[in-house]
């Protein structure tokens, strides 16, 4: 086995020869930016996977795969310190599985009729696009208000969501509230979850916080809790459906991204909260913007090669 | 990695005065965990009764095709601004790999009329669309699966590639992609004189991924649940190894 053969490694179930030190690093490059910005790194991974040519189909399946192990370690030190809601969770748990059932039905139909490619570099354009733009004016809005010397911000109260039926009372949260707003941002975020493979932590956490009025302190543990059963249950149902999983793919993006996100943290902390932030809202809207031109300039070959009956 | 199996084959056909006797080919090529590409090696020998004839010498062609599969050709087209797949053909014979290697430039090797009763050059060989009519242009639609599978180098003519040695023995090593299909490679060989075919050899090629990958790949497809479910324990345990590992690492 020579060096080349070494540094290359075909992947079973993605059927392409990767560089194995391009998945290592790609892991690692990942993680140090979800280390520095606190997010799962989901939504930057699956595109990076597209543009090095795995399969769409291969790269959201195997990166809820990733995610789910990523978020393991995560959760249980949320766990040991309780900061999760375990109620919220569950109740947000309920609506995630409902949703992520959800969008693989859709993906699957959109997959026999050729469009899934289409479906999740659209859905890539838009979330990152409205996320890195709101994420970009809004660290502008601090920085600039930082420097006039403002007060915090003051959050919003929405009093819709106390007007709901079917009230229940979450403990840790310290909440009294209707499940329809949670069972909600739930669905909304398993779907995300099926068809984009990302975690979703991205919407869920604004979401806990301007919409439900979670306290800060169990918005990560509690997203994380519900993160991992809802892509776990997404890359069953994908691994079942349509045999996209790949396993060294994921073990090989994982081993990079753990020890990436250690080096990752250690960086974020010497860095102001605004910089990171407007610096990961910059990374966002530049692939978007890649992924952008690809549906919008013509491509160099319009015909394309699909076989029959799944991969 | 790659074993080599002699295959003795004895043509019984005393009719042709120059044929293939002795193919000594690799028969199978192994997909592993570091496959980047391989090349089968085709060679054999000559057998002829006769002494070797005047005029131009003896040519060799190897035409290697993979299994053939329906290909699902999508176009796309300019909708809203954007480009999205709209029209699809459905090309009903399309082999995954199709390589042939020459003595000498295709044209002088193989004339036009003995090209079109072998099928051997690749327009030739990969044929028969079964297009649906109400769709324009459906030849297209099989020129680019030519066209496409050219420029990933699963179709190819490679000409002057095959040696031939005093007219009797000839070799060739024929390059192969890392994605390729699995299955039975059939494997022509042609000898020629003057463009006209004297003598025709058959054999195929097994190429299956092997090992590890052989084994991800049947149990993805044959017991999707217990691999789905084997997937995340092996993901979860690889993350939690890895960072117990880096933090012991940071603190030892």
């Amino acid at each position: 086995m020579g060096l080349r053969g070494f540094m290359l490694i075909y992947l079973p179930i993605a059927e392409v020869s990767v560089n194995a030190f391009l998945l290592l690093g790609l892991g690692g490059l990942v993680g140090v930016l979800s280390g520095m910005f606190g997010v799962g790194g989901g939504f930057l991974m699956t595109p990076l996977l597209f543009f090095i040519g795995i399969p769409p189909a291969v790269a959201v399946a195997t990166e809820a795969n990733q995610i789910v192990a990523s978020s393991f370690s995560g959760v249980l030190a949320h766990l040991r310190r309780k900061t999760v809601d375990l109620r919220m969770g569950t109740v947000l748990l309920i609506g995630g599985l409902i949703g992520a059932a959800l969008g693989v039905v859709v993906f699957n139909y959109l997959r026999s009729l050729g469009q899934v490619d289409l479906l999740v570099r659209l859905c890539y354009v838009v979330f990152l696009g409205v996320i890195g733009g709101m994420m970009f004016f809004e660290s502008l809005r601090a920085i600039r208000k930082s420097r006039r010397g403002g007060g915090a911000p003051t959050r919003r109260k929405h009093t819709w969501v106390q007007g709901l039926p079917f009230k229940m009372r979450f403990r840790t949260s310290g909440l009294y509230i209707s499940v329809i707003p949670p069972v909600i941002v739930g669905i909304l975020v398993g779907i995300l979850a099926a068809i984009m493979g990302v975690g979703g932590g991205f919407i869920m956490v604004p979401a806990m916080i301007y919409i439900l009025g979670m306290p800060t302190k169990v918005v990560v543990g509690t997203s994380l809790f519900q993160i991992i059963f809802v892509t776990a249950f997404t890359t069953m149902l994908h691994a079942t459906t349509n045999y996209t999983v790949d396993v060294a793919l994921a073990v090989l993006l994982l081993v990079g991204g753990v020890i990436g996100a250690q080096v990752g943290t250690s960086i974020g902390t010497k860095m102001k909260a605004e910089q990171l932030r407007i610096l990961l809202a910059l990374m966002v809207l530049a692939v978007c913007f890649k992924l952008a031109l690809d549906l919008l300039l013509q491509p160099s070959e319009l015909y394309s090669i699909g076989a029959l009956g799944g991969h | 990695m790659v074993r080599l199996l002699v295959i003795l084959l004895f043509l019984a056909l005393p009719a042709r005065a120059e044929e293939v006797v002795l193919g000594l080919s690799q028969s199978e090529v192994a997909i592993t965990a570091n496959f980047d590409g391989s090349h089968i090696l085709v060679f054999g020998a000559v057998k002829r009764e006769v002494p070797i004839p005047d005029g131009p010498p003896l040519q060799v062609v190897v035409a290697v095709s993979g299994p053939s599969k329906p290909v699902l050709v999508r176009r796309k087209e300019r909708r809203f601004g954007i480009w999205v797949n709209t029209d699809s053909v459905l090309v009903d014979s399309a082999p995954s790999f199709y390589a042939v290697a020459t003595s000498g430039p295709f044209d002088e090797v193989l004339t036009d009329v003995e090209d079109l009763r072998h099928r051997v050059s690749i327009e030739r060989a990969i044929r028969s669309v079964g297009a649906a009519m109400h769709i324009r242009g459906a030849q297209n639609f099989a020129d680019a699966v030519v066209r496409i599978r050219e420029r990933s180098g699963l179709y190819k003519i490679v000409e002057d590639s095959v040696a031939v040695d005093q007219q009797t023995l000839f070799r060739t090593a024929i390059d192969m992609p890392a994605n390729l299909t699995e299955g039975e490679y059939s494997t022509r060989i042609f000898l020629t004189r003057e463009g006209r075919v004297v003598s025709v050899y058959e054999t195929t090629i097994d190429v299956r991924k092997v090992g590890l990958e052989r084994w991800l790949y049947n149990m993805s497809r044959e017991q999707p649940l217990i691999y789905g479910l084997m997937s995340l324990a092996i993901a979860i345990a690889a993350g939690w190894g890895a960072s117990a590992a880096f933090r012991m690492l940071r603190q030892g």
